[in-house]
């Protein structure tokens, strides 16, 4: 059990069948997360995070679906479960917090009877005792007055205390993972601290791991403890957060870094990664990265690159195969 | 709320005033009363006398205020056919009207609803693809003409429901109603469903489009997220949040239902007020005509003051505390 990892994602590859053919956003991703771990899922717009969080917890839209790889959750295979299966899955064990707060609950719902309903599928308890647990969850997640803003419609709160009930909700059932898709993206930057703060406590206290998906490498920063970058659906790099934000492996990843602002390089002047990220219909032969990358070598326009581990870390990159490593670091020089 | 009801009455009396000028101008520019009076042996002087009495050589506005002022108090003069006072006339119409136009309207909002939440829950079966084709029947036909079928199908060919008239009527309160024998409420099958099909595709259509909306919002990931029953999120919020746009539409449809009875109350003779308009048109008989058009306006006033009051029920936001 404890060798299990909590969740194994392994060559998941999801497709959606378009008029002049199949998009892949996510291509042959694999992952794991161990018990009350944060992992970080960074990435352009686009690179498919939030594709790889819905085909965790089974939430793809038609006509979208998993075409290949499979998803473990304490060693079951989970990917090809009956729907009323996965239902029961979602929000008990696997729970997801979406982007904006402003439209994740129901508006005409109070906030107490979507917090109880959430309780009452998942839980066997009466509706006076999961009203309890609704205000008492309130209370967790720091909501003033649980006890009379339990009755409150939604709109009655502001930004930040909806995120909070979004939390609330996603931990009613005491889920061992949650998949949060870009939490603090719609909120002030004032609270997006305060969020981003609240839950990871509230994981540690409970030891729920967490799927952090967000393309702000500050919250990543502070708050992960591994990290997955994705490029056009592809994994690029993953590792202990340190190792990857401070010695980046990774063409891309060392082109990300370099255009994060930080307090002690240079403020004036941002490097970025020239060019953009493939369209999902035109991704180049061999590695995804080859067209923006100013270190790829002849292999990079052929074979797309597999996971190697390179010091801490694993990474998708033909320059760490001993092969080129010989012939071409030789030549060109290590990073800058 | 109380402020908002009491706007709410001002501006309906408003629109009243706006449509009682127009039934009151009905008098002024269709035919002339005072020759109708008078026949054709009377003299300038008498047509000068009369015009006098009755009030013709005042100013059109006291004129229009005298008029509405009656109106409001139920006198709508006297019907040139009947010899009855109009007020009496429409009354003993109405109950007919009603109680066809609220059978027809349960009809179309019961069956519509559901419809329209079944063809959008499944949308892309086979049953509700047919159903959604064939409702474009049910938008396209005139209503006379499924009227016309109905008489034909079910009772010419399969004599199972008479094909005009009201059947018995039972008195209940001292108004007679058909709803209560099951010879009225079979005379009523007919004509209920021929006055409620449009409004029931129409329905359908509304509540499958408005549905397919709301199961695409983020409240509805986020529930299916949370683990709820797909019963849970299509009975308990997604039909929910369906309701308050189909509510105006169904509100303003109740309203054309009982005004427009008129076709369907000549097609199957239904003694009904619409059934009187159209007698009313053919005799040029202003009275009952302008009075119709003011119950029309009374109608429509007060299903809307129901309806916005109706979005209080459902939706929080609008509350007007605000909390």
């Amino acid at each position: 059990m404890s060798d299990t990892p909590l969740l194994q994602v392994s060559d998941l590859i999801v497709e959606f069948p378009v008029r002049q053919g199949v998009l892949r956003p996510v291509d042959r991703v694999g992952f794991e997360v161990r018990a009350g771990e944060i992992l970080g899922l960074v990435g352009e717009s686009g690179a498919g995070k939030s594709m790889c969080g819905a085909a965790i917890i089974g939430l793809i839209e038609r006509p979208g679906r998993i075409t290949g790889g499979e998803v473990r959750l304490n060693g079951e295979r989970i990917d090809n479960l009956p729907e009323d299966d996965m239902r029961r899955i979602r929000g008990k064990r696997i729970a997801m917090v979406f982007q904006d707060p402003l439209t994740s609950l129901n508006p005409l719902v109070t906030v107490g009877r979507q917090l109880v309903e959430t309780i009452r599928t998942h839980l066997p308890v009466s509706a006076s005792e999961a009203q309890r647990r609704a205000i008492a969850l309130l209370e967790e997640v720091g909501i003033p007055a649980a006890a009379t803003r339990v009755d409150a419609y939604p709109h009655q709160f502001s930004g930040g205390m909806r995120q909070r009930v979004v939390l609330a909700l996603a931990l009613a059932a005491e889920p061992d993972l949650i998949i949060a898709d870009e939490p603090t993206t719609a909120l002030d930057v004032s609270v997006q601290a305060q969020i981003m703060a609240l839950l990871k406590r509230l994981c540690r206290e409970r030891g729920a791991a967490v799927i952090l998906i967000t393309h702000d490498m500050g919250v990543i920063a502070e708050t992960t403890d591994r990290v997955a970058v994705l490029y056009a659906g592809r994994l690029a790099e993953i590792g202990p957060t340190r190792a990857v934000l401070s010695s980046p492996s990774h063409p891309y990843t060392v082109g990300l870094m370099a255009s994060t602002p930080s307090t002690t390089g240079n403020l004036n002047k941002l490097s970025q990664i020239p060019g953009s990220m493939p369209n999902l219909r035109a991704i180049p032969k061999g590695c995804a990265f080859n067209q923006r990358c100013g270190k790829a070598v002849a292999r990079c326009f052929e074979d797309i690159p597999i996971l190697e581990p390179v010091r801490d870390s694993q990474v998708a990159c033909w320059l760490y195969d001993p092969a080129t490593l010989t012939n071409t670091l030789e030549k060109t020089g290590a990073t800058e | 709320m109380l402020a908002f009801i009491i706007r709410r009455l001002g501006q309906a009396l408003l629109v009243l005033m706006a449509v009682g000028f127009v039934s009151f101008s009905m008098f002024k520019f269709m035919g002339d009363p005072v020759e109708n009076m008078l026949g054709q042996e009377a003299t300038v002087a008498d047509r000068a006398e009369l015009e006098e009495r009755l009030g013709l050589n005042d100013p059109i506005i006291v004129q229009y205020l005298r008029y509405f002022q009656r109106a409001m108090s139920g006198d709508f003069g006297v019907s040139y056919r009947a010899g009855l006072p109009v007020g009496e006339v429409i009354l003993d119409r109405l109950p007919a009207t009603l109680e066809l136009a609220l059978l027809s309207a349960v009809f179309a909002i019961s069956l519509g609803f559901v419809l329209g939440v079944y063809t959008a829950i499944r949308r892309d079966g086979y049953l509700a693809n047919f159903i959604m084709t064939t409702s474009l029947i049910g938008v396209s036909l005139p209503t006379f003409l499924i009227g016309v079928f109905l008489i034909w199908a079910f009772s010419v060919n399969l004599g199972w429901l008479p094909s005009f008239g009201r059947g018995d009527t039972r008195s209940l309160f001292g108004v007679d109603l058909a709803i209560l024998t099951v010879d009225g409420l079979k005379s009523m099958i007919l004509p209920a469903v021929t006055l409620g099909l449009y409004q029931m595709t129409l329905i359908m259509r509304l509540v499958r489009s408005e549905m397919l909306e709301v199961l695409r919002t983020d409240y509805i990931r986020f529930a299916r997220a949370r683990g709820l029953s797909q019963r849970a999120i299509n009975f308990g919020h997604a039909m929910k949040n369906t309701l308050v746009p189909v509510i105006t539409v169904t509100g303003l449809q109740f309203g054309s239902i009982v005004a427009f009875a008129i076709i369907t109350e000549s097609v199957f003779q239904w003694p009904g007020v619409g059934l009187l308009f159209i007698n009313a048109v053919s005799f040029v008989d202003i009275p009952v005509m302008s009075a119709y058009l003011l119950l029309v306006g009374v109608i429509f006033v007060t299903i809307n003051l129901v309806v916005d009051l109706l979005y209080f029920a459902i939706d929080p936001r609008l509350s007007v505390s605000g909390k």
